[in-house]
């Protein structure tokens, strides 16, 4: 009864109302950080809220399925803002690397190559582009079932960010490894279910052709 | 050693010093949290009052010390230093404190000791962030005994003329301005004289990453980033990276401790 009235509120919600909302604290951080309000090191702190709230974003993407699975509250509209918000997030946050971090193109190929965490981080960003490129009506129709097995490419995004987020840490940091235990749970969750999938496939399979 | 006696062009140079709020609001002090503001936020829990410290090992005068009678007769000077942390940022802070020499002098360093050891405080109620094993605690620090006796090697109690805030290791802390930052150990307890090189608290944690020497090398990349340049502290959003010096800008005082040494094998 209440999840029934929960989703009839949800979906009052029209979808653009997240791609007003979720820019905001990155706005707000951007803005600090021109006033002389983000501490004495304001680049490194620019780059690590940026980068830990597209985390956050990615993480809430991951949530969404589990959401509905088990108390059947249905965000699954507002996936596709949240996936794109966060590729923004990502976006700004190696912008803000390179930009204003690194300044200078000539030691950017350096750093990828040479650092693994950078390795790491830059490899999740470049998967985020095909899904950030496919993220449209029109692609998923011309997809198809293959738009599916796409996305599923999320997983991997989700866990090389944060491994990029534990590899960057100095010592034993315990919330790198919380949001890395959350994402390895929803990746389990996951698993299980096209296992399922698969298994249910192969059955109906074998029916078929043992008759 | 008065700093007038030590005829040197890193002396000579005029630093510009990082500001008291910036120098006492963006620390490394994981026993307060690893956060940048938590030692700042966390630190006044410290009860720095009674200080003693322990110095033991191969002395001729072991015990343990009040911070007030180890400091008495010793001249206290400034020294502004350039302050180089192994994550690429750097500061100037103009310091007040003693020459470790002087203190070790007044102990008396026997003639086997070869390696000065040091220990922060371990104090779960007054530091929280003991409750997490970021590092194997107490935190522990070492100097070679050269390095030690260095005139550069000061042991500071104050930064502008200010007894030194418990963030940045009151009520005393070591400062070596050559090596990076983390070997300047803070809040210390225990000083002990030894024949063995001391084990240290980030070398323990990751060899690979964090040698026992740690000087200030722009040659030898940390292996998850390049040293050779730093952003110091202060410069707002678009600041600029600066090329790090050898030996933060202190070689010409402190090249010839490492005279022969292969500095990447040695880092």
């Amino acid at each position: 009864m209440l999840i029934q009235w929960i989703n009839t509120g949800l979906r009052k919600i029209p979808t653009w109302v997240l791609y007003l909302i979720l820019p905001i604290p990155g706005l707000l951080v951007i803005a600090a950080g021109l006033t002389d309000n983000l501490g004495p090191e304001p680049i490194n702190e620019l780059e690590e809220e940026l980068g830990e709230f597209a985390l956050k974003l990615l993480i809430l993407g991951l949530a969404i399925s589990p959401l509905l699975h088990f108390t059947r509250i249905n965000l699954v509209r507002f996936r596709r803002a949240i996936g794109v918000m966060a590729f923004a997030y990502v976006t700004a946050h190696f912008l803000v690397w390179f930009v204003l971090d690194l300044q200078g193109l000539n030691q950017i190929w350096t750093e990828i190559v040479k650092r693994p965490y950078v390795t790491v981080g830059f490899a999740g960003f470049v998967a985020m582009i095909p899904l950030a490129i496919t993220s449209n009506d029109l692609s998923v129709r011309r997809l198809g079932r293959f738009w599916r097995i796409l996305h599923r490419l999320i997983y991997l995004v989700a866990i090389l960010a944060g491994l990029h987020f534990i590899m960057l840490s100095k010592g034993f940091d315990v919330e790198a490894l919380a949001h890395m235990v959350v994402i390895l749970a929803f990746l389990a969750l996951r698993v299980s279910k096209w296992r399922r999938g698969l298994q249910s496939g192969l059955q109906g399979l074998r029916k078929k052709l043992i008759g | 050693g008065a700093m007038a006696s030590i005829a040197s062009p890193a002396l000579a140079e005029t630093l510009e010093p990082n500001t008291w709020e910036h120098i006492t609001s963006y620390n490394n002090f994981y026993e307060f949290g690893t956060d940048k503001e938590d030692p700042a936020a966390n630190a006044h829990r410290l009860n720095t009052s009674g200080w003693e410290i322990e110095v033991d090992g191969l002395v001729d005068a072991p015990g343990r010390y009040s911070l007030t009678s180890l400091l008495e007769g010793l001249s206290e000077e400034e020294r502004i230093y350039r302050f180089r942390c192994v994550e690429a940022w750097s500061m100037v802070v103009p310091w007040n404190g003693v020459e470790l020499k002087d203190i070790l002098d007044k102990v008396g360093v026997q003639s086997g000791a070869k390696y000065v050891a040091f220990e922060t405080a371990n104090r779960p109620d007054e530091m929280p962030g003991l409750r997490y094993p970021v590092l194997d605690w107490p935190y522990r620090e070492g100097l070679r005994l050269d390095e030690a006796l260095h005139p550069l090697t000061l042991m500071a109690t104050g930064i502008y003329g200010k007894p030194i805030p418990n963030q940045n290791g009151a009520p005393i802390r070591l400062v070596v301005p050559w090596k990076y930052g983390f070997k300047s150990i803070k809040s210390i307890v225990r000083i002990t004289l030894t024949d063995q090189e001391p084990a240290t608290s980030w070398n323990m944690a990751n060899a690979r990453e964090y040698g026992f020497y740690s000087n200030v090398n722009p040659t030898v990349s940390h292996p998850r980033w390049s040293q050779a340049s730093e952003r110091k502290i202060g410069g707002g959003l678009f600041n600029r990276r600066q090329p790090t010096l050898m030996f933060n800008g202190y070689e010409a005082e402190v090249a010839d401790l490492y005279k022969g040494m292969d500095l990447t094998t040695y880092f």
